[in-house]
């Protein structure tokens, strides 16, 4: 009786309620970062070779430690050769050797830092913080409006320029003036494809997978414990299912002389 | 004094150590009275573990907020990176900060189930009123703590929302500027404010919330448990005077909520290894960016379990405060023609509306806003007398007042859902009814709970043996 009158009105509010929400940003809808890369080594080892190469000149991890790449399955012999620049040790976390004031006179803004970068940019209802990543890095094409001569469909108006261009080539995005669906006898600008203008040093889909090692790196930057966490959780799960088991029967012993 | 007891000739060291601390300490007898000995009715069902699941949670939020004490800086340039260090350089200090942020939203999910379940069954009816009292105060001070605690790790979200909420007090008349700038020790939300925030969560707060709880159990064993008939089972009683319908604590409900505690553990679990974000609702993503005070977020939600209540401040607008003063208008005009008060009663009542209607429409709406939002929470202290109602539980209650609680509970979950959300003209209507029937629901109890056909409560409760 209370449960269908409860699930009644949670039926009529269920159909009110996405009207109250439908009205929120949508933006650029993401793409699905291929999640199978987080159990790939060499994929987020080629990451993190691509984000120290790449990102790293301009953007910290500050709360990251080269060493904790172990992780991954890099020596300390490997990060010393192939990851770190100048002076810096393997205990050390990954700063930018760029000076946030003269990033700042450069860019506008100073680059965020990206230990977390993954974790904080997942939205409710849109996606995780790697689709959104994956997205941002598949979607730069030529601006000659903006200042940097660059711009982004996940992120319009984007102050950083293509760092990956040599690898993507240059792409020109055609828009196309349609009809705005919110307002009459307007029109409105809608993305119609990408041109490539020179080509860059990996085709399509080496780019695609190389953007999916960064994504990669970047996410199990944002916690290096998550394979742990999970492979913990696990044995904790199999643990309780079994202590439920042995406190149910044990409860229903004491129960059974309770009349 | 008790005097001195022996113990019997050839008693095991365990047996001799026992008597002489009971000799000193009231050990046997505090462990009778409160578990081997307490009588507890025999027909509870799952709506009565989460008392035992809040104490649960609560030990698990002080063993796990030692830890991370150790290790966090309560420093506005050092808070957010003290905790990426717990999560990344302290040895399973992931584990222990999954274990407090889960545990926080843990705590609000069975402190409401909690609620509900007294609610529904009329736990707080006399003679519990205090049981009730104290777990009110248990709430609030749980709201505290969880709101400052929120600031500890100085995201975005920390950060904002501290800001957005200590600036509700500043709407206050008169006292609300000084007020804000007490409870921030600042113009904005800084480093004092995350020093005095710390301090309270970390021992201010805490200290009150076991004193509360210490006092809520004494409480509840002095006049025993309601059970889902609402029948007191120690009106019936058996030769050596114990009630009819309950049964020891121990080993009974110990073995039983052992049980439960470990279906809890591996819910609990499951969300803390495997979605420790909570889909965004646990740990807000916009809380993995460090706090900027120059970069207001687009859109500020509170955490989950305060949604309710922010629903309800933004959804007292001027409209909302016309809505409220002509619904006071009303009560009065009722009361004056129906309620039977005398000359001066009546007077008192005219007066009492149009002060009240002047300043609704004196003060600012956010300040009616703060009101609502706080008489929200302040209004479940009068629940026990508000209710009217011939019986306890919902079992025994006409079936509309089922449809009651439905409406109820439904516009609270959506007043939950519609907090967490952008604010949308739809859901500023369905918020504003929603703020109404909660209103209604409570300030209307003693009408509507004694109306309808009652079932007759059966002398002892109901029980199917296992």
């Amino acid at each position: 009786m209370m449960k269908t009158i409860l699930l009644r009105l949670l039926l009529v509010l269920g159909c009110a309620l996405p009207l109250a929400s439908s009205a929120a940003e949508a933006g650029y809808p993401w793409d699905h970062f291929p999640a199978a890369k987080m159990n790939d080594m060499p994929a987020l080892q080629n990451g993190a070779r691509i984000f120290t190469n790449y990102c790293l000149g301009c953007h910290s991890a500050s709360y990251m430690r080269y060493n904790r790449l172990h992780d991954i399955g890099l020596t300390d012999e490997q990060i010393k050769k192939n990851l770190l620049f100048g002076t810096n040790k393997v205990g050390d976390t990954m700063k930018t050797p760029l000076d946030p004031r003269e990033a700042k006179d450069w860019f506008g803004t100073a680059p965020p830092d990206l230990s977390v970068i993954a974790r904080s940019r997942a939205e409710v209802g849109k996606g995780s913080g790697a689709d959104y990543l994956y997205t941002l890095w598949r979607t730069f094409y030529r601006d000659d409006a903006r200042p940097t001569g660059w711009n982004n469909l996940a992120f319009p108006d984007i102050a950083m320029p293509h760092a990956l261009w040599q690898l993507q080539g240059e792409r020109r995005a055609k828009f196309i003036e349609v009809k705005d669906p919110h307002e009459e006898g307007k029109t409105t600008r809608r993305f119609a494809g990408f041109e490539q203008i020179t080509p860059g040093t990996l085709d399509d889909q080496q780019y695609d997978a190389a953007v999916a090692d960064l994504v990669a790196y970047l996410q199990w930057m944002g916690e290096p414990a998550q394979a742990t966490r999970v492979r913990v959780g696990v044995g904790v799960l199999v643990f309780l299912g079994l202590l439920i088991v042995i406190t149910w029967r044990l409860s229903s012993a004491y129960w059974r002389s309770v009349h | 004094m008790a005097e001195m007891q022996t113990a019997p000739a050839g008693a095991g060291a365990g047996r001799r150590l026992l008597t002489w601390v009971d000799n000193r300490f009231p050990l046997s007898k505090l462990f009778n009275e409160h578990m081997a000995q307490y009588y507890a009715p025999k027909n509870f069902n799952i709506w009565y573990v989460f008392g035992s699941l809040a104490l649960l949670v609560l030990v698990n939020q002080i063993l796990t907020g030692i830890f991370l004490t150790m290790h966090y800086k309560p420093d506005a340039a050092k808070a957010f990176e003290s905790v990426e260090y717990i999560m990344r350089d302290v040895p399973w200090g992931w584990l222990v900060r999954y274990m407090h942020s889960t545990g926080a939203s843990a705590f609000f999910i069975v402190v409401y189930l909690h609620m509900w379940r007294g609610l529904i069954y009329g736990s707080y009816r006399r003679p519990r009123e205090l049981v009730w009292l104290f777990g009110c105060a248990i709430f609030l001070c749980l709201m505290a703590e969880a709101f400052m605690g929120y600031l500890l790790p100085w995201g975005q979200m920390s950060y904002w929302g501290a800001q957005v909420i200590v600036n509700l007090f500043s709407a206050i008349p008169f006292i609300g500027p000084d007020l804000a700038l007490l409870i921030r020790g600042d113009y904005v939300v800084g480093d004092a404010t995350l020093n005095r925030f710390f301090s309270f969560h970390v021992i201010a707060v805490p200290l009150v919330l076991l004193g509360l709880v210490v006092a809520h159990v004494i409480a509840l064993h002095e006049v025993g448990s309601n059970n889902p008939d609402g029948v007191e089972i120690k009106e019936k009683k058996d030769a050596n005077g114990n009630p009819l319908d309950g049964i020891p604590f121990h080993p009974y409900y110990t073995v039983h909520d052992i049980y439960a505690v470990s279906v809890f553990l591996f819910i609990f679990s499951a969300v803390l290894f495997f979605a420790p974000e909570g889909g965004g609702y646990f740990l807000e993503f916009n809380n993995f960016i460090e706090a900027n005070p120059l970069k207001t977020p687009l859109h500020i939600a509170p955490v989950w379990y305060f949604t309710p209540y922010y629903s309800m401040l933004r959804a007292t607008t001027d409209i909302m405060v016309n809505i409220l003063a002509g619904i006071l208008a009303i009560a009065a005009v009722l009361a004056i023609l129906r309620g039977g008060f005398r000359a001066a009663g009546k007077i008192a009542i005219a007066v009492a509306a149009i002060v009240a209607v002047f300043l609704l429409k004196t003060f600012d709406a956010k300040f009616w806003g703060v009101v609502i939002m706080g008489g929200a929470v302040l209004i479940l202290f009068f629940l026990p007398w508000l209710d009217h109602s011939p019986v306890k539980s919902i079992r025994y209650r006409p079936g509309w007042h089922r449809i009651v609680y439905g409406v109820f509970l439904v516009f609270f979950l959506a007043l939950g859902y519609l907090g967490s959300q952008p604010p949308s003209p739809t859901g500023n209507y369905v918020s504003q009814l929603g703020t109404l029937v909660y209103f209604g629901f409570f300030l209307l109890m003693p009408w509507w709970s004694r109306l309808g056909l009652f079932k007759p409560v059966p002398d002892r409760v109901t029980f199917a043996s296992h």
